[in-house]
This record gives structure tokens, sequence and C-alpha cells, in this order.
């Protein structure tokens, strides 16, 4: 006997609402369908190769971000050291590459596996913590995994590795000068995160996650599983994560503890994502294009990014959207998940 | 299917914060398909009562039996899943989600897919009467609405026994009003219903039995017309009431 049979049949059933909830979110993949299918020309206009790079980083940070935003937006566990995955991928795929020549799409699998086993265990030891002890815990795991890998001359230590250079080949991901293909690489990465997220969104999942972010106490109460959630949300970030990192090591052909791992990476993975509207579909993409252009130009302009500068900028930018616009650049809009706009 | 007519049993529940006795060897029983008030004065340990019941917090002592399981040991998801469904004496509504996804959470307890989830929310919601708002953010919902919500949310998960932690306060006469009528039309549809509430003109004519803690121990039980004529209880609780009424 269950309980729906009992509940009076005097209402309608619902039929209109539930369609009407099903054509939004088929509108919502046909607007998705048009932006990617618009990015995915860009290039054929833009020609100059620095710009075409510049491109193809804000594709990644997008990817990376909307990573992210599945912990930290839709979970609410918000991460500042997803260095440690992106290093993870980066680095597995590199070595797996170099010195026992495994394709760089293995090493990314294997990458995003080895990285969702320590997200569970950065997990066990984090999850217990709350607010800002989680986000601080989570800067110094990442920064121990950055002093580790510094040590490690298994892995190239402080010099890092470089992949040896090779004619161009998808097996392989190298592509020496047309970079092309790192574009689309990256788009395709960007469009496969984005589906999983929308896939998130309407299941029970992603209810049960955006349930653990507003209110653990009575999320538990109905059946909620607080901390196997957050689990399961930190695992399938990390996992795609490492896979960016992986693609990244392939796209720079050389990566060393710095240029892969250190806080600021962390710090950027986050920020589309905070700054274009935290637990939104769109708000890791709309972040990125704003931000990441603007680093990668001001960072060429002030030269490295070892002076910190860049650091400053981002803080303010976070103090700025927190104070200013909580939900993000894309409550601008107003086309908000799920709501008939 | 012989159900045992007693749903819910407490056997010598107690809590303790510190120095503080908070539940002292709280025996209750409840009876399959009842309402049953939790009356007492402020700080009596009802709400505790109801977070021993839910799996909120494990008691310090004691054991509680549901539906033929001892559930002592268990987390709230689980005994959600077995059955246990509650609100919150403050409205812990999920504020970054509309309406009807706030139930679907509750919902998803038992279907199987997203499409049924929603289904059963939006019953659900026109069962409680907040059919017109399934779409709003919850953020929106007026204070009397938002635990309208929070029994949607609680009666989604298909519940044997609900705890309801004064869903009554704050609301205009015509509302309480609704809200018996609805608590009425919940235990109509089988679930046993144990409910914390202060105001005594709205408690006593809807249940069958109530039981009055004080200072964390149970001071007595029975039907609201021995309840309202018991001396410990009137001295304890309802003098000041009664007069004030
Ligand atoms: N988490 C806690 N830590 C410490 N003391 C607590 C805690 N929760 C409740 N108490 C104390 O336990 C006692 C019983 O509280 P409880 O909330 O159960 O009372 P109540 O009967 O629900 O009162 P009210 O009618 O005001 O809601 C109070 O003295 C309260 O201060
Ligand atoms: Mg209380």
């Amino acid at each position: 006997m269950t309980q729906e049979t009992q509940i009076p049949a005097q209402d309608l059933p619902h039929d209109a609402a539930l369609t009407h909830f099903a054509k939004s979110r088929r509108n919502q993949l046909i607007r998705a369908a048009v932006i990617f299918a618009g990015i995915a020309l860009v290039p054929l206009a833009v020609r100059d190769t620095y710009l075409q790079n510049v491109m193809i980083l804000t594709l990644l940070y997008a990817a990376v971000s909307q990573c992210w935003n599945i912990l930290g937006g839709y979970c609410g566990q918000i991460s500042l050291g997803h260095a440690l995955y992106f290093g993870i991928g980066a680095y597995a795929t590199s070595v797996l590459y170099v010195n026992y020549a495994v394709l760089p799409w293995f090493g990314m699998a294997l990458g995003g596996v080895l990285s969702a086993a320590v997200a569970l265990l950065v997990g066990k030891l984090t999850f217990r913590l709350k607010g800002h002890y989680f986000a601080i815990a989570t800067i110094v795991i990442a920064e121990i995994g950055l002093l580790l890998v510094h040590n490690w001359d298994y892995v190239g230590g402080a010099l890092g590795i470089q992949w040896p250079i090779t004619g161009d080949s998808w097996a392989t991901l190298q592509f020496a000068r047309n970079k092309l293909p790192y574009f689309y690489f990256a788009l395709v990465f960007l469009i496969v995160t984005w589906l999983i997220t929308f896939k998130i969104e309407d299941s029970s999942w992603g209810y049960g996650w955006r349930a653990v972010k507003d209110n653990p106490e009575a999320a538990e109460s109905l059946g909620i599983e607080v901390f196997r959630s957050k689990m399961a949300a930190a695992a399938l970030s990390a996992f795609f994560t490492a896979v960016g990192g992986g693609f990244y090591a392939a796209f720079v052909a050389y990566i060393d503890p710095e240029s892969v791992m250190s806080f600021r990476f962390s710090l950027l993975f986050a920020l589309p994502a905070v700054l274009g509207g935290i637990g939104t579909l769109w708000g890791a993409t709309l972040g990125a294009a704003l931000l990441i252009p603007l680093t990668e130009i001001t960072r060429s302009y002030l030269g490295g990014s070892g002076s910190g500068i860049d650091l400053i900028i981002y803080g303010g930018l976070i103090m700025l959207v927190s104070l200013m616009k909580p939900e993000g650049l894309l409550s601008l809009f107003q086309f908000r998940k799920g709501r008939p706009a | 299917m012989s159900a045992p007519s007693v749903i819910l049993e407490t056997i010598d529940v107690t809590q303790r914060f510190g120095g503080l006795v908070a539940n002292s060897n709280v025996s209750i029983k409840v009876g399959r398909g009842e309402i049953l008030g939790l009356i007492g004065p402020n700080g009596a340990g009802k709400s505790t009562l109801f977070n021993a019941i839910a799996g909120a917090r494990i008691p310090t002592s004691g054991r509680i039996l549901f539906d033929g399981h001892d559930i002592t040991a268990l987390t709230a998801p689980d005994r959600c899943r077995l059955g246990i469904a509650r609100t919150f004496q403050v409205p812990r509504s999920f504020d970054s989600m509309s309406v009807v996804e706030n139930v679907m959470v509750g919902s998803f307890v038992r279907a199987s897919n997203a499409r049924e989830a929603r289904q059963l929310a939006l019953e659900t919601l026109h069962f409680v009467g907040l059919g017109a708002r399934v779409e709003d953010p919850a953020i929106q919902l007026t204070p009397p609405e938002k635990r309208r919500l929070e029994m949607a949310r609680a009666l989604a998960t298909a519940p044997k026994l609900l705890l309801l932690d004064e869903v009554m306060t704050g609301l205009t006469p015509s509302e309480a009003r609704l809200g018996v009528e609805l608590i009425r039309k919940v235990r109509e549809s089988g679930v046993t219903v144990v409910m914390v509430e202060h105001v005594m003109e709205i408690v006593m004519p809807l249940v069958d039995r109530a039981i009055v803690l004080h200072l964390g121990a149970l001071l007595a039980e029975g039907k609201p017309t021995e309840i309202v004529r018991n001396d410990a209880v009137i001295s304890a609780y309802l003098g000041d009431r009664h007069r004030a009424a």
C-alpha cells in the first residue's frame, strides 16, 4: 500500500506542469547547442595564434570551473585546492606518456581515477569541517601535494617533465603548429562537463546536493546521506578536473609543479563559477569568458605569474562579487535554470 | 499484514547536554493512526524528543522502537526511509531551490526518476494547498507557507509517522483552521501524527491523546479532556495559559 493512492484524486494529474518543465529543459538544450555551435565557428574568423591560445585556455578554464562548480556550486563545498586534482591529471598523463609511452587518452582516464580516489581520501579528512575551515583545509592539502611533487624526483621534482617532440597526431594529442585541434578538444570537454551538469541538475543527485548545500540537517531528515553525497560530488568533480589537467599537459607539452599545481590555479578554477553564477549551468562559462582573456592579457603585459599581482586582482574580484552580486553576473540576465524565463 | 497497534515506542530516553537533562527517562507509546499531542512549557524537552525519534541526535541513553524495528542506532536518513518524517520548529527550507524542487528532495525517497519525483511533489503540494506556488523560489514564501512547505516535503517521503514541531505557530485563526483540516486529512490518509503545539485551543480538539513533558520528564498523559483537568498539568503549564485565554 503506497501513499500516492491515498492522496485524493481531486487534483489535476499535473501533466501540464510536467510537460511545461520538459519543454523548458529542451529549450535549455537547444540554447546550449546554439551557443556551442557559435563558439565552434569563432576560430574560423580568428586566425591569430596568440588569440587562439587564449581561447583554448578560456574553454579549458570554463570546463574545469564547471567541474569545480559540481562540488562548490551544487553541493556547496567550497574547495580552494582543486589545483591538486588538476596536477594529478597533468602529472599522471605526463609520467605515463613520457616514461611508459601510454597514450594521453588513457593517461587522462587513469589520472581521473587516481584524482577521484585522492578526492575521496581528502573528503574523508575534511568533509566533517564546516564552511571556512573546509576551504582552508583544501588549500593546505593542495599545498602539501605541491611540496611533495616538488621533492619527488621520479616525477621530475622542481624541473618538471618535458614531453618529447613528435609529429602532429590525435593519438598523442601533439600538434606543433596548428592549434585548432586543441581548441576543439577543449570545446568538446566543456560540452561534456556542461551536459553532465545539465543531467545532474534534474536528478536525485542534483537535488540532493543542493539540499546538502542549503541545509544539511533538513536534507538528512529527508533521506539524504549527507556525507556520501559530498563524497560523490567530490569524486566526480575531481575526476573531470584531472582530465582537464591531462589535456593541459598535452597542450603545453611541458609541466612543472608551479605551472599546474600552484594556488593560483585553485583560484582560477573557482573564480569563473563564482563570478558568473555559482551553482548555475552557465556561470562557469560566462565567468571564464570574462576572466581568462583578462588574466592572460594582463599576464603578457605584466610579464610572468610570479609577481602575485594577478592574485590580488582575483581576490579583489571575489570580494567585489560577493559584496555586489552574490548570485553572480548571470543573475543580471535572469535566465536562471529550471525556472521559466 | 498484521500491524502492531503501537507504531512508535521510546524506552527510557535520556538526553543530557552537559549538566542539563533535556529528556529524562522518557517512555512513550504512539498508536498507529492516532494524532498525539506533545505539550509542555518552553524548554520542557519536546523538540529534543523529536530529534531523538527522527535520528537528528542519538540520545545519551534509552531505546527507540519503530514499526517493529529497533531504530536506536539508525541515522536520520535511515529512519526517513523506514517511514519517519518531521518538520523543524524553525523552518529549514532549501532557499536556493523552488518550492517544487524542495519537495522533490523528499519524493526522491520513493521515486525512481526525476519525472516521477516531480509528479509526486506536485501532488503533495496540491494536497497541502501550495499548488499555486510550485514554481516560486522557496525563499519568497511567507512564514506560514514555509511551514506548509515543510509539511509537503515531509509528506512527500510517504511517511508512516509524521512529527510536527509547532507548525501552527504564528498562523492567523483562519490559517490555523486550514492547518487543522490539513492535519486531519493527513491522518485520514493513514499517517500517524505526533504534534508539538502550544496553542491549546488548536491542539486539544484535534488530538486523540496528549502527552505532557515538564523539565524533561513525562508529567502526564491521557485524553485531552483528562489533561486539561489534571492538577499537575494545570500548575506546571496550563494554569497561566487558561487564565490568559
Ligand atoms: N543542542 C543543545 N545543546 C544544549 N542544550 C540544548 C540543546 N538543545 C536543546 N537544549 C536545551 O534542552 C532543553 C530542552 O529544549 P527543547 O528545545 O527540547 O525544548 P522544547 O520543549 O522544544 O521548548 P520550546 O517549546 O521552547 O520549543 C532546553 O533547556 C534547551 O536549552
Ligand atoms: Mg521546541
